[in-house]
């Protein structure tokens, strides 16, 4: 079983969304992550959808997902040089002495940034790919995790081509 | 100048500017302004169902016909979800057809009003695509989109979602209907790839054991000519599926008859030791292929079809051609036409294949004549009335059937002579589809010769609809297998169950059926005997009886199984041929 990122341009219309999701509770596909808003053209939704899958069933599913007629365009982003990012917001524990220290340290090792601090909690936003915010939260230690928020993966190619109607 | 018109009249003026006749529906509170408005013109002709199940069948049969889009009007809530099967029977079968349900205002969607149901939401997985009106002045341009995206492509059914704001009579909007539709989103592929359809026509003249495997896409894209110029221009043999018969005649010898689960032995042997199988418009379906890891097995395989998911879904294929069957084929023809006097084909080999095709026909065939065999019960056999049925008609019928052992004995022992005229749900393989369906056939065709062929099982899902065939005046010639069981059921229960008949059987609570339907004003025959038989049958396709239904209610031998029928989780050549032989 491969990771596959597919990316999806679909008419921004009520309804097509769940034609999408749909599909795949139907086909018997899975979902792993979901992401989607409107594009630079307010007509159109992109969405990146994280699912598992050999090359016969990316095919089916990139066949089926054609089909739908909201959908405009399919690529599965994985099979080319490609980027990944996600947010993460995280609500940290911070009691105990010299603990709120480390936490914000940990935090600047990996980029993140303090975006609300209460007596007891930190709440920290981290970007980045997927492996990233995972080994931030190895380093934090599930003692210390209060609360995990994450978008879900957003993928585009690299270099100049773009995906586009 | 531009007419003002509510909601409701637009919609009814859509339909008519698409060209629609007839629709098919039942009455409710939420469809009531656009019943208003269906009164106020003369147009589209209504036709009142008894059960919004029926009404999709006749849409349906309708379709299957004509080729052209059936179209429902339902209420809302449970006018809705009643029409749901059919939906899903259109759907697998890849039937055009338009549903418009009535909706609750908008005003109180997502309260749980009286009636209302999330009808996009039931219906997303079983239809090709869906609106929702939100205001009125969207109707035209979503009744366009709907026939269009129903029509072009694979077909398959459309749900119009209505709320009943929309159809208000005391808001008028400037009608127009529009011209043209583009959806940047949905381009269906209008022909085949030139150079795949080269690469296949050369395969299939360096082919030495082909055969041509046809399917519903020939008949729903009306391709019976080309594909019949494919098989002539050639000689390979063909076999159709369920969904495909009468693309080529039934009683030519080039064909094979039926294959798959219940296919003739000859066509299921040729599948498996051909080494080049043209597919077109067929989807090997698991009641065609049996054991996919042992389909096959020495086979190059040409998939043509509309639709790209279809292709290598279960077997993946050596030469996929995408496009509707129609211009691929008349392409593969062009191809064959410019080839043949450089790459004759091998007839020493094709003779050879024949020979070997014609020995299993000899042994195993379903050809030879019933009328001689005898029950053990010395009962009537299913076969012998499917048979006096296809002499009596001269094989012009319009056959529709129900689901069950009869519909298999209907696709082995009629004939059919070309596309359309052989209708059944194979896909979803609907009890009950039978008797709406010929409906729809008889009032799209008023002067042919529509038989009905059900078991008493399927038949009872839907016999309020006798009501319907006596308002419209329907002379559909209705054909009852009668074995007093859900025989297919039973069939299995024997080969699988050790014959514990696990609710399948009804003996002592059936009707009396020819009081039963002559209480409609139809006629109505028994017969149990193969002389009864013979006079009944005459007597039911007399010119005296042509305006008339009549039903024929043939008590059959109960024992009887269908076969053959193929040894599951085997290969398309191993099949049980009869009663303990296999
Ligand atoms: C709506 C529906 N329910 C159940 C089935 C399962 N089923 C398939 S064939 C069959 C028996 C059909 O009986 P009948 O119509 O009398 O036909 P027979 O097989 O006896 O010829 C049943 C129950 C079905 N196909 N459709
Ligand atoms: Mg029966």
């Amino acid at each position: 079983m491969m990771r596959r990122l597919l990316a999806i341009l679909l008419e921004n219309e009520a309804g097509a969304l769940s034609r999408v999701v749909g599909l795949f509770a139907q086909r018997n596909y899975n979902i792993d992550s979901l992401t989607v808003a409107p594009t630079e053209d307010p007509t159109l939704s992109r969405l990146t959808l994280l699912t598992e899958g050999d090359d016969k069933k990316i095919e089916q599913v990139t066949k089926h997902l054609n089909r739908l007629i909201e959908v405009v365009k399919v690529i599965d982003l994985t099979d080319g040089a490609h980027l990944e990012r996600e947010l993460m917001l995280i609500k940290v524990r911070t009691e105990g002495g010299g603990h709120r220290e480390e936490i914000y340290r940990t935090c600047r090792i990996f980029r993140g940034t303090v975006v609300d601090v209460a007596p007891d909690s930190y709440t920290v936003q981290i970007t980045g790919p997927t492996e990233k915010l995972l080994a931030f939260m190895r380093a934090i230690g599930e003692t210390s995790i209060l609360e995990v928020v994450r978008t879900g993966v957003s993928g585009i190619g690299r270099g100049d081509k773009i995906f586009e109607l | 100048m531009t007419e003002m018109l509510s909601g409701g009249e637009m919609l009814i003026r859509a339909l008519q500017d698409e060209g629609v006749e007839q629709i098919f529906g039942y009455p409710g509170g939420a469809a009531l302004h656009i019943y208003d408005a269906i009164f106020k013109q003369q147009r589209v002709e209504h036709i009142l169902v008894r059960h919004e199940q029926a009404a999709t069948h006749m849409a349906d049969g309708y379709a299957r016909a004509t080729g052209r889009p059936g179209v429902v009007l339902v209420t809302s809530g449970p006018g809705a979800t009643n029409a749901i099967t059919g939906v899903a029977t259109a759907y697998m079968d890849s039937i055009p057809m338009i549903v418009i349900s009535a909706q609750v205002p908008h005003d109180v969607i997502g309260t749980d009003a009286f009636q209302e149901t999330d009808m996009i939401g039931i219906s997303r997985p079983i239809v090709k695509h869906s609106f929702i009106v939100k205001k009125a002045e969207d109707i035209p341009g979503i009744v366009k989109q709907a026939f269009y995206i129903a029509t072009t492509g694979r077909p398959g059914p459309i749900v119009i979602d209505v709320p009943k704001d929309t159809t208000d009579p005391n808001e008028q909007f400037a009608y127009e209907y529009p011209d043209t539709v583009s959806l940047r989103s949905y381009k269906p592929a209008l022909k085949g790839h030139f150079g795949q359809i080269r690469k296949a026509t050369i395969a299939m003249l360096q082919a030495r054991r082909p055969v041509i495997y046809s399917g519903g896409g020939v008949v729903q894209g009306g391709a019976d000519e080309e594909l019949v110029k494919v098989a002539r221009l050639t000689g390979f043999p063909i076999t159709n599926t369920l969904m495909g018969l009468g693309a080529f005649p039934g009683d030519d010898p080039q064909f094979l008859g039926m294959l798959g689960m219940h296919g003739t032995y000859e066509a299921n042997c040729a599948m498996h030791h051909a080494d080049l199988i043209l597919a077109v418009g067929a989807r090997f379906d698991d009641r065609v292929t049996n054991n996919p890891e042992k389909f096959c097995p020495d086979a190059t395989i040409i998939h043509i079809d509309i639709d790209p998911a279809s292709i290598s879904k279960v077997i993946a294929a050596d030469i996929p051609i995408v496009g509707p069957a129609k211009p691929v084929l008349q392409g593969m023809v062009e191809a064959l036409e410019a080839e043949l006097p450089n790459h004759p084909i091998d007839s020493a080999s094709l003779n050879a294949w024949w020979r070997r095709i014609e020995r299993w026909r000899e042994q195993h065939g379903l050809n030879h004549d019933q009328r001689e065999r005898r029950s053990e019960s010395g009962e009537l056999l299913p076969q012998q009335v499917i048979q006096a049925v296809y002499r009596e008609t001269e094989g012009d019928a319009y056959v529709t059937s129900d689901v069950g052992q009869h519909q298999m004995f209907a696709a082995q022992y009629y004939k059919f002579q070309r596309g359309r005229q052989w209708i059944n749900s194979g896909g979803l393989g609907t009890m009950g589809f039978g008797l709406p369906a010929a409906m729809g056939v008889q009032l799209a065709r008023p002067d042919a010769t529509v038989v009905c062929i059900t078991g008493e099982g399927s038949f009872m899902m839907n016999m309020q609809e006798l009501s319907t065939c006596m308002q419209y005046a329907l002379p559909i010639k209705i054909v009852n297998l009668n074995n007093q069981a859900l025989g297919m059921v039973k069939q299995w229960q024997d080969m699988q169950y050790g014959g514990r008949y696990s609710h399948s059987t009804y003996r002592d609570a059936l009707p009396e059926f020819d009081q039963l339907i002559r209480s409609f004003g139809h006629h109505s025959f028994s017969a149990s005997s193969i002389d009864e038989l013979d006079t009944v049958v005459a007597e039911t396709f007399s010119p005296a009886l042509k305006n008339k239904l009549v039903f024929i209610n043939a008590y059959v031998d109960p024992d009887e199984h269908v076969y053959p029928m193929f040894i599951r989780g085997g290969s398309l050549e191993d099949m049980v041929l009869s009663k303990g032989n296999s």
